[in-house]
């Protein structure tokens, strides 16, 4: 990925330390001054920016249009709804998306939930475990079955795709080895467990809240910690994370681990939401997720996007199943619009990128001149 | 020149450092010293070991045998983060840079300025970049994002970085190669200065002039072993190079003189934008063309269009008279050229495939008997050529990978002379290949010219390019700037329209 780039060389070096290099045009683009030079690097950050923008007014338009017709979408009820339905895929988004931007991926997820979601209920069912620690148990049972995809991938060498996609299956296979077929009802668990996925906070579904504090907080993590910033590193230049003295091993098995982390979290709000759970519990949501990333604007070859992004595109892919359903159209067909804007949204990335290093060709031939 | 003697000690020092990569010996028995308050130079031509030694001592490589001492004690770098930590900072050849991160971030990365709860100081970060770019003195803007940054701006990104971590050893693997002559002129005062302060450092350039402007010793390495450690005051440039080289030039540049025949290629006003512009020339048959050039220049970039791997936006190529359409490889192919790139195991091989696979595959029709690709035709195909070009193998079957770096080239050349070619394009052919080897391919691209080839030779090695071309192209940022024929072709003249300094 990184070799159009370093093919660029060449052209472009203006007098670079000579006094000349504030006359007129000889420090084209490279002044901080917001210049009538400095247009592409604005270009840059439009661009970047418009990748969350872009899906804000993806938002818009649906509810726009959604609302129109069938104002009712609109409404208290129905929004909590889509809060409420997107906030666990958001979440799962978020931790995902620390995983892809180390050039990774984890498809095991949503046999994480799975696992975390019947053991956590099993154990509310038959025993008196108090609830605050099934919770923190969920959390370390992700983190242990993210452990385990870190250390194939990061100290392993697997590849990523090929070392998860083998977890998808063997923690699905513990899952339903240890379900037997047994299925947990919302009856057997304690009432207050069930409560915490129907209540609300100053009107706001507890389950979006817990999502939007996590949401908030990687996302900080990510921009500010320099253990975040080490992550897009290892994505946009793993031979140069190297070089750079990072401690890639460390960080790709500590993605995978907070990932699988959430994951577990997000298992105990599934199980607290939907009261009934068994050992095929999200089946099939890896994918969802990876959707919600990538139409977020998260590069699947690591190094760019941000948190806030993926979990806008979980909240959009939710938008969409609600929306559809309002609008009465067929069920079947959902599946498909889904991957229709998933391609949409995989393609304006590939058409922006490609604008932007023509643009940015473009600009240092003329700065060559 | 301020003459203090320096103190007993190295700093840092290499003590019989082995390294072998699979069968190939890159480094044999090699010692180095580096002392405080000093510039020492490391000489040595392309694939002398000189990057692999650098390497070692930053922690990317671990030493086969020998030891590593930092203040005479021995030391060991499992990894990069422990070589910084003991206060080695390198600047590497090919930029190693984020390109989807800033500027600033490039420079700090592992290592930035904290605020409170661990937080980055980003406005600690941004002033230290812009100090760093004011010491350098260049106007680099430390938001912009590293993607999209010229060769030369990404190397003076590389050196900041170097700067900013007070190193007591500073490395430089040719740091100048992509700066203009201002620009490596601050560099140097920069790098006085630090030497001023009781800095180490390693200086690795090709350019003469710089090794005698600026170092005190030079160490000379040669096919992975040691050969001299001098004082510069000693030697004259000419010693260095003997030293470098080491043998007769004439034995390594076996050229025969051909007669130029029809014109082969035909390349008009070719441009892709921001790549390279209005490009020009011809290639006749039974002639070598070099086209040199720093690394970046360009060079490889018009072989991969002419061949149709990148579409160009502008011009035209010509073959045998006949226009190529843009961005069609197929089309080169049919009409009789031939690439063999500078990657030769990316891009070159089929790395686990047999030998004879890999010679039939750019010519899998010649080798077909119906629809099936027959293994006999393939094996008879693959002996052939073998011979002819005296591949060392101990059987057709065998996966390429286990042979040596140059019978792998002569696997490539074999795919492609078997399609017998009109055009032969080699980017960097004897790049990694030891000297004997080296001294073959030579001779056969000599002689395939003389049997009415037309050859184009991207070749970073001065040497080469002065031995085997009958008219040397220079190539500078994107543009040819220069076109010598062999006989006045000197290395100054090259190397001097390849950095700018004159379009001769």
């Amino acid at each position: 990925m990184s070799g159009p780039e370093t093919l660029l060389g060449g052209a472009g070096e203006p007098a670079a330390g000579a006094s000349a290099g504030t006359g007129a045009g000889a420090g084209a683009g490279r002044a901080p001054a917001p210049g009538p030079a400095a247009g592409g690097r604005r270009l840059v950050e439009r661009v970047a920016r418009v990748r969350e923008l872009g899906i804000v007014v993806a938002l818009a338009a649906l509810f726009g249009v959604t609302g129109a017709v069938n104002p009712s979408f609109l409404g208290l009820d129905s929004l909590r709804d889509i809060l409420l339905n997107s906030s666990i895929i958001a979440m799962l988004a978020v931790g995902q998306t620390l995983v892809v931007v180390t050039r990774n991926v984890d498809l095991s997820v949503s046999s994480v939930v799975g696992l975390t979601a019947f053991g956590g209920a099993v154990v509310l069912a038959d025993t008196g475990v108090p609830i605050p620690v099934v919770i923190v148990g969920c959390v370390l049972a992700g983190a242990l079955c993210g452990a385990v995809n870190g250390l194939l991938v990061g100290v392993a060498k697997v590849p990523a795709l090929v070392a998860t996609l083998g977890t998808l299956y063997a923690f699905r296979g513990i899952d339903f080895a240890v379900a037997g077929g047994r299925q947990v009802n919302a009856a057997d668990m304690p009432e207050s467990f069930l409560s915490l996925g129907s209540a609300s906070v100053l009107g706001l579904p507890l389950l979006a809240l817990v999502a939007l504090v996590v949401l908030l907080a990687v996302g900080w993590m990510l921009g500010n910690l320099p253990w975040g910033r080490e992550l897009y590193a290892i994505g946009s230049n793993p031979d140069a994370a190297v070089l750079a003295g990072i401690q890639v091993r460390r960080r790709v098995l500590a993605a995978f681990v907070l990932n699988g982390a959430l994951a577990g979290l997000a298992g105990v709000m599934w199980a607290a939401r939907f009261g009934t759970v068994d050992a095929t519990v999200a089946t099939g949501k890896e994918l969802d997720v990876i959707a919600a990333v990538v139409v977020g604007g998260v590069a699947i070859f690591g190094g760019s996007g941000t948190v806030y992004g993926a979990a806008l595109g979980a909240l959009l892919l939710s938008s969409i199943t609600s929306a559809l359903a309002v609008l009465r159209v067929d069920a079947l067909a959902q599946t498909a619009i889904n991957g229709a804007l998933i391609i949409t949204a995989i393609v304006l990335d590939r058409v922006l990128a490609l604008r932007v290093a023509a643009a940015l060709r473009r600009r240092r031939y003329r700065d060559a001149r | 020149m301020a003459e203090e003697e320096h103190s007993a000690s190295p700093v840092l020092a290499l003590r019989d450092v082995t390294k072998s990569f699979g069968a190939v010996r890159a480094l044999r028995g090699v010692s180095l010293q580096l002392f405080a308050g000093e510039a020492h130079a490391l000489a040595g031509e392309n694939g002398a070991g000189k990057s692999t030694l650098v390497k070692i001592m930053a922690g990317v490589h671990r030493p086969d045998g020998g030891e590593i001492l930092l203040d005479g004690r021995p030391v060991e770098f499992s990894s990069p983060a422990d070589a910084q930590q003991a206060g080695i900072a390198v600047i590497y050849q090919e930029p190693t840079l984020f390109p989807d991160l800033s500027v600033t971030e490039n420079i700090f990365m592992g290592r930035q300025p904290r605020g409170r709860f661990g937080r980055i100081d980003r406005a600690a970060m941004r002033r230290q970049a812009a100090g760093l770019f004011a010491r350098l003195g260049v106007q680099l803007d430390p938001d912009q994002p590293a993607r999209g940054l010229s060769i030369a701006d990404q190397q003076l990104v590389e050196i900041a970085k170097a700067l900013s971590r007070d190193a007591r050893v500073l490395i430089m693997d040719e740091p100048t190669a992509a700066l203009s002559g201002n620009e490596a002129a601050r560099l140097f005062g920069v790098v006085r200065a630090l030497r001023e302060q009781g800095c180490a450092v390693l200086f690795i350039s090709h350019r003469l002039d710089e090794i005698f402007e600026l170092c005190r010793r030079a160490t000379t390495l040669r096919d992975g072993a040691f050969v001299a450690e001098d004082l510069i005051a000693d030697i004259t440039p000419d010693d260095l190079v003997r030293r470098m080289v080491g043998r007769e030039l004439d034995a390594l540049f076996p050229k025969q003189e051909g007669t130029p025949g029809e014109v082969v290629l035909k390349v008009d006003r070719l441009t892709r934008e921001g790549v390279f512009t209005d490009v020009s020339f011809q290639v006749r048959r039974g002639e070598i063309v070099a086209l040199a050039g720093l690394v970046g220049a360009g060079r490889s970039e018009v072989a991969r269009a002419i061949f149709g791997i990148d579409r160009w936006d502008a011009g035209s190529v010509e073959v045998l008279g006949r226009r190529l359409p843009p961005g069609s490889p197929t089309a080169a192919m049919a009409a009789g050229v031939a690439l063999v790139p500078e990657d030769r195991r990316q891009q070159g091989l089929v790395m686990n495939l047999s030998i004879e696979r890999n010679i039939a595959l750019a010519g899998l029709s010649a080798v077909r008997r119906g629809p099936l690709v027959s293994p006999a035709l393939e094996r008879s195909r693959a002996r052939d050529w073998a011979i002819r070009l005296r591949l060392k193998y101990a059987r057709l079957s065998d996966a390429v990978e286990v042979l040596s770096g140059g019978n792998q080239q002569k696997v490539v050349l074999a795919k492609w002379l078997a399609r017998e070619p009109a055009l032969l394009i080699v980017d960097e052919p004897t790049r990694g290949i030891d000297v004997g080897t080296k001294a073959e391919v030579h001779r056969l691209l000599s002689e395939l010219a003389v049997g009415g080839i037309g050859i184009l030779m991207i070749s970073s090695e001065l040497p080469e390019v002065l031995g085997m071309a009958d008219r040397v192209l220079v190539m500078h940022e994107g543009r040819l700037v220069a076109e010598i024929p062999r006989a006045e072709a000197t290395e100054e003249n090259v190397m001097s329209a390849a950095t700018g300094r004159s379009a001769a």
